[in-house]
């Protein structure tokens, strides 16, 4: 019942210019296809990370991670990417409730959490360079901010994507083009913050034990 | 055309519906994850291990169980999604990244020591 509801809806509002069998094909592929891509992520994280393991070590007589890391910074940081987490989640649960509200209050959450990461990192990273750790410094430094950098990208991008979210299920509500995108967000979202544990295991924590 | 489309949604929904998570599922993956990550840090800033390589060691498994909590319940990773799809990606990936670590550091590592200053004077 509550199906035909939202397939209803979907037809009132929007107007459907490709063959239903079509559609219904894709909205199940795309889910698939945006894994495979967020695995070749993976890898793109798996060659920075190498990078980083073999170079993290290359101090050029430079400042090294103690001098530079500041852990209880790093796990406020942390914290903020896990509770962002844990919100896009409530806004997936709301979603597939078909709560338009709720959903987008969560988004909001999540953002602002995520904003706060992104604003965290830049003001680590400011402060480094005040410090004269540039990424010209050393070869531990061009990897360190490489490998933090490309992840600080990928928030960076995630946040105009949840935004550009908003406003679009702001304006076409839950419909099901809506959700599979919520669902991409998810993904990429989640695995965001896998990407993360990395980070501060082996380049902060990682680095403080060398 | 209604028709249509709304017979595809009725045939999509069930695959869909076991590809997210329950309240529940979030909840212990959140908590799960705030001890694993509360752990590790506590374990660098304090020392408590006295040596480094057990540290490392310790932190390492911690990041890896983790990871493993983010997959499956917040990425609701199992055998069935998308027909095991998923999850064959994911080994095909995760063979790749050992490879691409594991070889990167054994390699470089014999290419950083084969290259030390004295070997140059080497005949």
């Amino acid at each position: 019942m509550e199906m035909t509801a939202t397939g209803g809806n979907a037809t009132a509002e929007a107007p459907v210019f490709c063959l239903a069998e079509e559609q219904s094909h894709a909205a199940g592929s795309t889910l698939l296809g945006f894994w495979i891509y967020v695995m070749s992520d993976c890898l793109l994280f798996a060659a920075l990370f190498a990078t980083y393991g073999v170079l993290g070590g290359s101090y050029a007589g430079g400042p090294t991670p103690k001098d530079l890391f500041e852990l209880p910074l790093v796990a406020v940081n942390t914290s903020m990417l896990l509770l962002s987490s844990i919100t896009y989640g409530f806004a997936m649960l709301t979603t597939h409730q078909g709560r338009v509200g709720a959903t987008q209050g969560w988004l909001i959450v999540t953002a602002l959490f995520g904003m706060a990461f992104v604003g965290i990192e830049l003001h680590e990273f400011a402060q480094m360079f005040h410090d004269g750790a540039t990424p010209q410094r050393s070869a531990f430094l061009s990897a360190f901010f490489t490998l933090v950098g490309t992840h600080g990208l990928h928030v960076t991008v995630g946040l105009i994507w949840m935004v550009t979210l908003m406003l679009q299920v702001g304006q076409r509500g839950l419909i099901a083009d809506n959700v599979r995108r919520l669902a991409c967000l998810s993904m990429f979202w989640h695995f965001l913050d896998v990407i993360w544990i990395g980070v501060f295991t082996f380049v902060y924590l990682g680095g403080m034990l060398r | 055309m209604s028709d249509a489309v709304h017979g595809d949604h009725g045939a999509g929904e069930p695959a869909h519906s076991d590809s997210h998570g329950s309240l529940r599922g979030y909840l212990i993956g959140f908590i799960l994850s705030v001890i694993l990550t509360a752990i590790p840090f506590w374990l660098v800033m304090s020392g408590v291990l006295n040596s480094k390589i057990a540290t490392q060691l310790a932190i390492t498994t911690l990041a890896v169980v983790q990871i493993g909590v983010h997959m499956v319940y917040f990425l609701h990773m199992n055998t069935r999604s998308e027909g095991g799809w998923s999850i064959l990606a994911l080994a095909f990936t995760l063979i790749l990244v050992v490879i691409a670590l594991i070889g990167s550091l054994w390699i470089i590592y014999h290419l950083n020591a084969n290259m030390m200053p004295d070997m140059g004077q080497m005949p």
